[in-house]
């Protein structure tokens, strides 16, 4: 048998990505730009609810959106269609986005716009409830979007995602009437996986709780943007 | 399928760790994985042994993988419990007011070289 030395690592294995991450973040906060990263699975209603956001913010600041998708350009062509800057990413096959990912989208954005300066830049994550909350991609604010249709366990069942978000938006709240979705049963779910989140009952599709969602990010943008 | 991105990196670091101690070739390379860290172990190899191929220092080198238990803390009690069996509430006293311990690790541990 061959005989071999033993090297000691002792090494998180994405404490590379944990760096990378907050050096993207750093950089961001000194170019006052916010970075908000969106999670879901797929079919929650994250572009729907993007574009509704961006809407709201447009009127105030610059923003832009990076799309990451495994394949196909449909969610950056709604969003390019409406008006506003986007670049479609693929990971190929990747089920998430790091913080490198990150940092090339956003350089990427900038040269295929031609801006001088996001106020706002959001990144629609793949469509996975799962590994994407595993990895820091950088951002000021992750939000998660659980929809009725999903059902109310889902903080039960994928508590990860649940515990990094400062803010849950429920969405499809007009499809409530023919789910047995239990509101107060997700507000548990979401408090027993993060004592301060924000939970946003809304219908990004008819604008139903929009507005107190809208106000948050504002917020959160105006602090992040004064330092 | 996070597992192939988490392979990618552990393979980046391990090519490091070579480089530094001036080493071309890597036997083995040995993981501590929480239980409740979301690693499926079976996927994770499966994952190693595409991705090995495409680095030299790594090629022939085998993944070793250690668990580390999941321990939950109780606040409220100030007991420890296994997390797997019992989840976010305390056997001991039916409290919600707990928290992860252990089990939640990722992290390389060490890597076997040849003797010079």
């Amino acid at each position: 048998m061959n005989r071999c030395d033993i090297l000691d690592v002792k090494k998180t294995i994405l404490e590379d990505n944990d760096a990378d991450a907050n050096l993207l973040r750093e950089n961001l906060r000194n170019k006052r730009t916010f970075y908000m990263n969106v999670m879901s699975s797929p079919g929650a209603g994250k572009t729907t609810t993007i574009l509704a956001t961006i809407k709201a913010l447009s009127s105030k600041y610059k923003v832009g959106v990076l799309q990451a998708d495994i394949d196909s350009d449909v969610d950056a062509l709604t969003i390019l269609n409406a008006g506003f800057p986007c670049i479609q990413l693929h990971t190929g096959g990747m089920c998430h986005l790091d913080a490198d990912m990150s940092r090339q989208a956003i350089k990427r954005l900038y040269e295929v716009s031609s801006e001088e300066h996001y106020d706002v830049i959001i990144l629609e994550n793949v469509g996975n409830l799962v590994c994407p909350a595993e990895f820091d991609t950088g951002a000021s604010m992750d939000v998660v979007i659980l929809s009725v249709p999903e059902g109310d366990d889902k903080p039960l069942k994928y508590p990860l995602v649940f515990e990094k978000s400062e803010a849950v938006i429920i969405n499809k709240i007009d499809a409530l009437p023919v789910f047995d979705f239990d509101m107060v049963k997700v507000h548990e779910g979401v408090r027993m996986r993060n004592q301060t989140s924000k939970v946003f009952p809304v219908s990004a599709l008819n604008g139903d709780g929009m507005d107190a969602w809208y106000e948050f990010l504002m917020t959160k943008v105006e602090a992040w943007q004064n330092g | 399928m996070h597992e192939l991105g988490v392979v990618f990196y552990v393979i980046k670091d391990v090519a490091n760790v070579a480089v530094e101690n001036k080493v071309s070739t890597v036997n083995s390379v040995t993981l501590e994985i929480g239980e409740v860290s979301g690693i499926v172990h079976d996927y994770l190899i499966d994952c190693w042994n595409w991705a090995r191929k495409k680095e030299p220092c790594v090629e022939n080198a085998e993944l070793k993988i250690e668990t580390i238990d999941a321990v939950t803390f109780c606040e409220n009690c100030e007991k420890n419990y296994p997390t797997v069996a019992y989840g976010k509430i305390c056997p001991h006293c039916g409290s919600d007011k707990t928290y992860l311990v252990t089990g939640n690790e990722f992290m390389i541990k060490e890597i076997a070289v040849p003797e010079d």
